[in-house]
């Protein structure tokens, strides 16, 4: 039965790397002269898969998710401009690195309150962050923007071009690893244990655990996903903004993740995708319809599909595999 | 230090609009358990509207006040109504996302109808000028708006505490289902309070705006201001959200003054100390 199990979690965890892949493959022959887009919409997934470890999986409302996102990209920014570190893998680990370091020093803040207090601590971190890289400006470039990055070929083979294949080719894979390490993760005891703070804290303290210790060590590993995505942002626009440590790219994330369903890897790569595609559609003719149009879309997934558009099909397929 | 004093003043009169916006927050928030990041909204409706009316009707500062009261209830009831009736008691993360919502949706219309630009509202002539104290003066606005804030907060105590509505309200916020089976209808005390709530935010909203100016992008920029102040008070506190205005208010007032280059870095700083201190907010109850 166990075998059985975990041979069938194998095959889902393939089709997933297939389906990416497919995604992937499908971008590359739609949209052949905007990769940038492509990369961009990556580097938010890793974001918005980031979000979903503490949001969707430890039940952790945060609107300031973007600090961990905007400290991986100044990591690697600042590693490349001031540093003369310029190989991608290393600027990523910059990247990973300064993110987990964020995601534990907010991890500590924020975790120590709950409902309404939590969600104004998870504010003022990304503020507090953002105040910070303006004040810091001969480090940050202030709100110029961090400029001056320049990555060396990946591998010493494949140089940056100009049209981003080399940067979407990287951001596919590091997608796909981080894709698969948080596969592994979710079905872990520690991942089962996180679930299990989300139903009902009380009772895993009186199992013994401690929830502070596990969320902590969640927001760690939250930042290192949101680091690297922050990583590959610097490594592909080769700048790094204020706006990348903005509470409104905080609330966008969320608005992502709920649109594809929290609590589920899938549902936070949907909704990226999703959100990205009809953001660069819409918002390309009004920037302010766009913001009625989100508004109501929102309104809409709170009303209709409490679970987001992945979670509600996929109930919906269950159910009718259950009848049948 | 020719500022200590016109610092000080300035301080004041921005905690006390602050405080007129956000009390009817912290009181709906306290009662209802509703995290309403919309409130910002109804406080740039009521500014909208008082700027219509005073530039393109030509109607009177105070008249303008009341329209702008009044216009914002009106508008705001049937999004209760509708919306915010089907997330009270939801998780916190369902009432943001829906309330985020519908503060997009508002920024979005109000951009629609009234365009980007700022909007301004005329002063009368009594309160443009500046009141000479013999070695100073000071600007009669901002003395306006700390007398609307103690106008407020009296009144607001006067209702909570001597009234029978304010016993039936107190009554729900301590244990809504108790109240209720004791004969208060709560769905009325709820709609009184939210009515309450957003007229007392358009009243801030127009007040306030010399110091918060009018723009579509209000809603999103000070919703996290009011946001704060409840929080750091304690929700449903009338004496703990006076005295967060204040504090706040101060620090962020002086810091702009003293050490602009640090924009709101000490605001933030201090927020996170206050609420990891007294994570129920500074006179907040226990649950």
């Amino acid at each position: 039965m166990r075998a059985g199990q975990s041979t069938r979690r194998v095959s889902t965890d393939l089709v997933g790397i297939a389906v990416i892949l497919a995604a992937a493959g499908i971008g590359f022959l739609l949209f052949p002269d905007n990769l940038a887009l492509l990369t961009r919409i990556i580097a938010l997934a890793l974001l918005v898969l980031s979000l979903d470890l503490v949001t969707g999986y430890c039940g952790i409302a945060t609107l300031g998710h973007a600090a961990l996102y905007g400290a991986g990209s100044y990591a690697a920014g600042v590693a490349a401009a001031h540093f003369a570190i310029s190989d991608p893998l290393l600027m990523t680990l910059a990247g990973i690195t300064a993110g987990a370091a964020a995601g534990l020093v907010c991890g500590l803040v924020i975790l120590r309150a709950t409902g309404l207090p939590q969600l104004v601590l998870s504010i003022a971190t990304v503020y507090l962050f953002h105040e910070l890289a303006n004040k810091l400006s001969s480090w940050t470039g202030g709100s110029d923007g961090l400029s001056g990055i320049s990555p060396s070929p990946l591998l010493g083979l494949f140089a940056f071009d100009l049209w981003g294949r080399t940067a979407f080719g990287f951001g596919v894979a590091l997608l796909l690893v981080v894709f698969v390490l948080l596969r592994i993760l979710a079905r872990s005891p520690f991942g089962m244990l996180c679930r299990g703070i989300k139903e009902d804290p009380l009772r895993i303290r009186s199992m013994g655990a401690s929830p502070y210790r596990a969320l902590a060590k969640m927001y760690v590993i939250s930042g290192a996903v949101a680091g690297a995505g922050g990583a590959l942002n610097a490594i592909s626009t080769q700048v790094v903004g204020l706006d990348s440590l903005s509470f409104t790219l905080s609330a966008e994330a969320l608005v992502m993740l709920v649109l594809g369903g929290t609590g589920s890897l899938y549902g936070a790569l949907t909704g990226t995708v999703l959100f990205m595609l009809f953001a660069d559609f819409v918002s390309a003719a009004s920037p302010f319809h766009w913001l009625t149009m989100v508004g109501a879309l929102l309104v809409a997934i709170v009303l209709f599909a409490p679970k987001g558009l992945y979670g509600s099909i996929s109930d919906y397929l269950a159910r009718r595999r259950g009848t049948a | 230090m020719q500022s200590a004093l016109s610092v000080a003043v300035d301080a004041l009169a921005y905690g006390m609009v602050l405080f007129v916006i956000s009390i009817g927050l912290s009181v709906t928030m306290g009662l209802m358990r509703v995290v309403n990041l919309a409130h910002g909204a109804f406080a740039m409706i009521g500014g909208y509207i008082a700027s219509y009316a005073t530039q393109m009707l030509g109607i009177g500062y105070a008249a303008a006040i009341l329209l702008a009261v009044f216009g914002t209830i009106a508008i705001a009831i049937p999004i209760e109504r509708l919306l915010y009736r089907r997330i009270y008691g939801a998780p916190e993360l369902t009432q943001v996302l829906m309330t985020i919502g519908i503060t997009f949706m508002i920024i979005g219309i109000a951009n629609y109808v009234f365009g980007p630009t700022l909007k301004t509202i005329p002063l009368p002539g009594e309160l443009r000028g500046a009141l000479d104290l013999g070695f100073r003066s000071i600007a009669t606005h901002r003395i306006f708006a700390i007398l609307c804030g103690l106008a407020v907060a009296a009144l607001l105590w006067f209702l909570i505490e001597k009234t029978a509505f304010g016993i039936k309200l107190r009554a729900s916020v301590d244990n809504a289902s108790m109240a209720a089976a004791l004969g208060v209808r709560t769905e009325i005390i709820y709609a009184a309070s939210f009515a309450v709530a957003v007229g007392l935010a358009a009243l801030g909203g127009v007040v306030g705006a010399e110091l918060l100016p009018v723009e579509p992008y209000y809603a999103l920029r000070y919703m996290v201001t009011f946001l704060v102040v409840v929080s750091v008070g304690g929700a449903g506190s009338i004496p703990g959200a006076l005295v967060a205005c204040l504090l706040l208010g101060s620090i962020d007032t002086a810091g702009r003054y003293w050490l602009p280059e640090f924009g709101e870095f000490f605001f933030y700083l201090s927020v996170i100390v206050i609420i990891c201190l007294f994570p129920r907010g500074l006179l907040g109850r226990r649950a």
